[in-house]
């Protein structure tokens, strides 16, 4: 039961006049402390809560973009702090989408209309626009004692639901929207979840499989494995621009029927980390797919905003569901996710998202609206963010031509570091890149020395975890190994955002090549 | 004409609270309602469901209580959206008092912290003087510990560094001396969040028998549902209501040995101060549940929103971990809690900003490791509301230029909230078919009603909780939004509501004014 035998107990660690034990986990990634083993070798005696007691399946949830490799670059940031040498000055953090951590500005409007809401005494200032104080009073009527501090509804409140039905009306050129439909959400992670852990259910045979692309964003293998439902991957085609092949859903369905009931289909368009956009033609054949084999639709479409690439555009899996006609959009059952924390706000510190729902049965929806009521509700910030992001200022308001500036801006620069990233891990020997037609992120396979592969091994490291690592320690850039995604075997990438500022990521790619080189070098 | 709209509400809730309604009813909620599109969605479903992929869902979902409440929010928003178009009623505004949500119910947020926070959301506000030094100080301070210097940062997992470390400082300060690690904390968007993913973790699924959770009744009916949700059992613990709703050992003991034959009992879920019944636990009190505890190996989850809401006389909070460490090893070395708090309660009472925290004390380095993982898939908690939490426990001190304006508002806030207290004690006990504990903590009364056994007949016969129907014709008839008893679980035969009592003075004035004159027409017409 123990993994390490218990020491003789002693209370000599406890120096204070409490005894009191605190476990440790942070900071100290995987090793631990004299005292730590004591304490945790004691635990296995009489703790109520142990490895052996817990739900097993929380064991399986690993979420590599906040791993290992994270917590070690925190980890270096508190050396760098306390005056350690190394051999940089700052750690990089290019592992995540965040953009406001990367020195993105926040769009003024929204700010200014958030400050209005949080201090309403500003409204009386001539320093803010009109425009803004007029969004700020309608917000805060729409809330509980007209202030962001009440709770609102589960669902969210009622005409921020009304206003994101409309915004999706605008967008999908006229399809009707329900605020019936709509839930807001704390970040589209939870909304994701929630659907997840509505969908999944039976026994053995019986139990719900989830097809997920591979790459993936690992909140869906992370939810997968919480729940205990089945994961069906199916391959994205690297070769070609990490596309959907409709013959590889049918591959992994037909081998998952043996030993699950397959009931979701998971899609990330723009992509994480693969950055690719689908093409119209493409969605339907997902569609048609979905309502063949009687399957619910997950459309994750948190990047709809970033796209850059020539020829490339957004569809909304709803846009198209419903051009397909009655046949398809009567039936075909669909959630659709979005969020405030992508796109040029960037605002992730919020954590606003939303969902809309299609085709979904009136008796769950009575049970979703049950689940999401344990939540109390979405942070209201939050949703008044979101409400600003479906209904921006317009072009007969004061503040338009700001926005406009400020929004252009973000999405020009994120364009053309897209195009930027692309060229420079194009030009490394051993590196070979896919345009980012959208999305936040670049996912380059790196070809790594059979030398390298067997030192990775032989530090219990999978190669591309070591291969992150050892960037990190040298060149202070933390990005996340392609196996926290999921990839071919035999294959490795990492995911980098493309977030810092131009410069900086000139100096960050600059850096990566170098150390590609000296590392294919060291290790040939 | 107002028995006639009350006939036709009474005929819409039983419509949506019986599943299979009476045809008459049916046919004729269809004629009157058409028009109004207020139909529950429930109705629209044939037996076609069973053609949705949806149509089989997760089983413990399906467990969880549909509460009668979501019925009477539906009422409440329509009666709302009644009196903005002008239709006439009895009042002329809806109280809502159905939430521990202070500002919903009129009170006033905190200057100095709305302040602070317009200040970071809009940093340009800290060039001029529109605001007060230590405000714009405060606010530069907090910017700095956002990653970019941005509120639109993710913070790490489990919250911002500079925050954990003063929630931890703050955690000593408040248990005199006791030792806090900010590695043992984790902010998440609201206590309840937390308080999910740690039972998440308690609680095996597919284990057999499944877990069990020693729960109060009365509870805070959202913990409840996330119990079932996860797919656990509740095991209810009543609260002695004639002692002022205190615990004790023997029922805790009995609540433990009806486990046998249903469930593993695995964790005691404790709420002090409580909701929705206001006792508070003294020292001897949780000593003896501690000792329970670990007398039958149990994990002790104790929720102490409700800290800072303490009014009785000679009765003061005590954390749990404070009791725990005071009490030596070996119980404070082994004893494994996890204790929360929230920046929704309190004087500060900023519910929809969504933070709360969670304290670990004994737990097994490994489990935490996994427990991180799973706080990580949410990626962080609101980062405004994690500065509003510092705020909350570093509040502007005496000679700061904000504190004059602060200790005002916060002392109007406490003076008001003991007034209240006092009057709801004094009327609702004045009332024939009321009884009411003395309220010691919490933002809750929680009166026990005598329901007239024609009531419970007429509830019956519109197929609602007699306590609902109460709620029902409350709401109907005064414009009060409270919630029944029998959500929170409560001895049978035994009726209660409950409703937040942290309002403005003269709001709490004219609940008790217009549930007195209700209190006293319902009770005459069902004698």
């Amino acid at each position: 039961m123990c993994a390490n035998p218990p020491p003789p107990h002693t209370h000599t660690h406890t120096h204070c006049k409490y005894s009191m034990i605190f476990s440790f986990s942070r900071d100290n990634g995987t090793k631990m402390s004299q005292d730590q083993q004591a304490v945790n070798g004691v635990s296995c005696v009489s703790k109520v809560l142990t490895l052996d007691t817990m739900n097993p399946n929380v064991r399986r949830v690993e979420y590599a973009v906040r791993g290992p490799i994270v917590q070690r670059a925190v980890q270096i940031e508190r050396e760098l702090r306390e005056g350690v040498k190394k051999p940089f000055t700052e750690v990089i953090k290019a592992n995540i989408g965040d953009a406001h951590a990367m020195g993105q500005k926040p769009i003024t409007f929204f700010r200014q209309v958030l400050a209005l809401c949080s201090y309403p005494d500003l409204l009386e200032d001539n320093k803010f626009p009109e425009d803004a104080k007029k969004r700020a009073r309608r917000i805060l009527d729409a809330c509980g004692g007209h202030s962001i501090g009440a709770y609102s509804a589960s669902q969210g409140i009622e005409c921020i639901r009304q206003d994101v039905a409309r915004y999706i009306e605008r967008r999908d050129g006229g399809i009707p929207s329900s605020p019936d439909n709509i839930y807001l959400s704390t970040g589209a992670s939870d909304a994701i979840v929630t659907i997840l852990k509505l969908l999944v259910c039976g026994e053995g045979r019986d139990r719900t499989g989830v097809m997920i692309s591979i790459p993936q964003y690992p909140l869906y293998s992370a939810a997968l494995a919480d729940l205990a439902a089945v994961q069906i991957s199916y391959y994205l085609d690297e070769e070609n621009c990490w596309s959907l092949n409709v013959e590889e859903l049918r591959r992994a369905l037909k081998e998952a029927k043996q030993y699950c009931k397959p009931r979701v289909l998971c899609i990330i368009n723009p992509g994480n980390p693969t950055g690719q956009v689908q093409s119209r033609q493409c969605i339907e054949d997902v569609i048609r797919f979905a309502k063949e084999e009687h399957l619910f639709l997950m459309a994750d479409e948190v990047y709809q905003d970033n796209v850059y690439a020539d020829g490339c555009k957004f569809h909304s899996f709803k846009k198209v569901l419903f051009e397909m006609g009655p046949e398809f959009s009567s039936t075909v059952e669909m959630a659709s996710f979005h969020s405030t924390s992508k796109c040029y706000m960037g605002e992730c510190g919020f954590r606003g998202g939303y969902m809309e729902v299609i085709n979904m049965d009136p008796q769950v929806k009575a049970q979703l609206t049950k689940l999401v009521s344990v939540r109390l509700c979405p942070p209201v910030p939050g949703q008044a963010l979101l409400e600003l992001v479906v209904n921006p200022p317009q072009p007969d308001e004061p503040s338009y031509s700001t926005f406009m500036k400020e929004r252009t801006a973000v999405l020009a620069a994120l364009g053309e570091k897209a195009r930027l990233t692309e060229e420079t891990f194009n030009s490394v020997p051993g590196i070979t890149c896919n345009p980012v037609q959208g999305a936040m992120y670049t996912f380059p396979c790196i070809s790594l020395p059979q030398k390298a592969i067997d030192k990775a091994k032989e530090e219990g490291l999978i190669p591309d975890m070591f291969y992150c690592m050892k960037l990190l320690e040298e060149e202070g850039i933390c990005l996340v190994p392609g196996s926290g995604f999921g990839q071919k075997e035999g294959t490795f990438h990492f995911r980098m955002t493309i977030l810092p500022p131009t410069e900086k990521l000139k100096v960050v790619l600059q850096k990566i090549r170098d150390f590609h080189l000296r590392f294919t070098q060291e290790f040939s | 004409m107002q028995s006639l709209l009350m006939w036709h509400v009474l005929t819409h809730f039983c419509y949506i609270f019986n599943h299979k309604p009476c045809f008459s009813y049916k046919k004729l909620q269809r004629r009157r309602e058409s028009s109004a599109h207020t139909m529950s969605n429930s109705d629209q479903t044939g037996n076609e469901s069973e053609m949705y992929v949806m149509h089989e869902i997760c089983s413990s979902v399906k467990n969880m209580k549909q509460l009668d409440f979501s019925v009477l929010v539906r009422r409440a928003n329509q009666i709302k959206e009644e009196l903005k178009q002008g239709v006439k009623k009895p009042y002329r505004e809806l109280i809502d008092v159905s939430w521990g949500d202070p500002h919903r119910t009129g009170v006033k947020p905190l200057s100095f912290v709305r302040q602070v926070l317009a200040g970071c959301l809009y940093p340009q506000l800290l060039e001029s003087n529109r605001l007060k030094v230590d405000v714009r100080q405060r606010a530069q301070r907090l910017l700095e510990t956002c990653a970019g210097g941005s509120v639109g940062s993710y913070s790490d997992t489990a919250g911002l560094t500079q925050t954990l470390k003063k929630v931890s400082e703050f955690i000593t300060r408040r248990d005199g001396g006791v030792p806090s690690h900010p590695d043992s904390i984790y902010i998440s968007p609201g206590s309840q969040w937390s308080l999910t993913n740690i039972l998440n973790i308690l609680v095996n699924p597919e284990a057999s028998p499944k877990t069990g959770v020693l729960v109060p009744a009365p509870s805070h009916c959202v913990t409840t549902q996330s119990i079932l949700g996860l797919g656990a059992e509740v095991l209810p613990y009543y609260l002695t209501e004639e002692q002022g709703w205190a615990l004790q050992v023997e029922e805790l003991q009995r609540a433990f040995d009806s486990a046998k034959g249903v469930c593993k009992p695995f964790a005691l879920y404790i709420i002090n101060p409580g909701n929705p019944a206001g006792g508070v636990q003294s020292r001897k009190s949780m000593q003896e549940v501690i000792k329970f505890v670990s007398e039958k190996k149990l994990f002790l989850l104790a929720d102490e929103v409700y800290q800072e809401c303490v009014y009785g006389e000679n009765v003061e909070f005590l954390s749990y971990k404070r009791v725990l460490a005071e009490m030596g090893p070996p119980l404070s070395e082994t004893v494994e809690l996890a204790s929360f708090h929230s920046a929704s309660k309190g004087l500060i009472g900023e519910c929809g900003l969504r933070t709360g925290y969670v304290e670990l004390v004994n737990l097994d380095p490994s489990v935490l490791k996994l427990l991180d993982n799973l706080f990580s898939t949410n990626s962080c908690a609101p980062v405004l509301g994690q500065l509003t939490l510092d705020l909350m426990i570093n509040p502007p001190q005496p000679g700061d230029p904000s504190y004059p304006l602060f200790y005002e508002e916060t002392q109007r806030i406490r003076t008001t909230l003991i007034q209240n207290v006092r009057q709801v004690f004094e009327v609702v006990n004045s009332l024939p078919g009321f009884s009411c504990q003395p309220v010691e903590g919490g933002v809750f009364a929680f009166p026990r009603v005598y329901i007239p056994p024609k009531a419970i007949q007429k509830a019956k016969e519109v197929g609602m909780e007699p306590d609902t129907f109460y709620c029902v014709r409350l709401l109907e008839e005064t414009g009060v939004l409270a919630r029944p008893g029998s959500e929170f679980g409560q001895k049978d035969g035994t009726h209660h509501i409950r409703f937040c009592i942290m309002t403005p003075q003269h709001i709490m004035e004219e609940l008790l004014r217009r549930l007195s004159i209700f209190h006293t027409k319902f009770m005459k017409e069902f004698s």
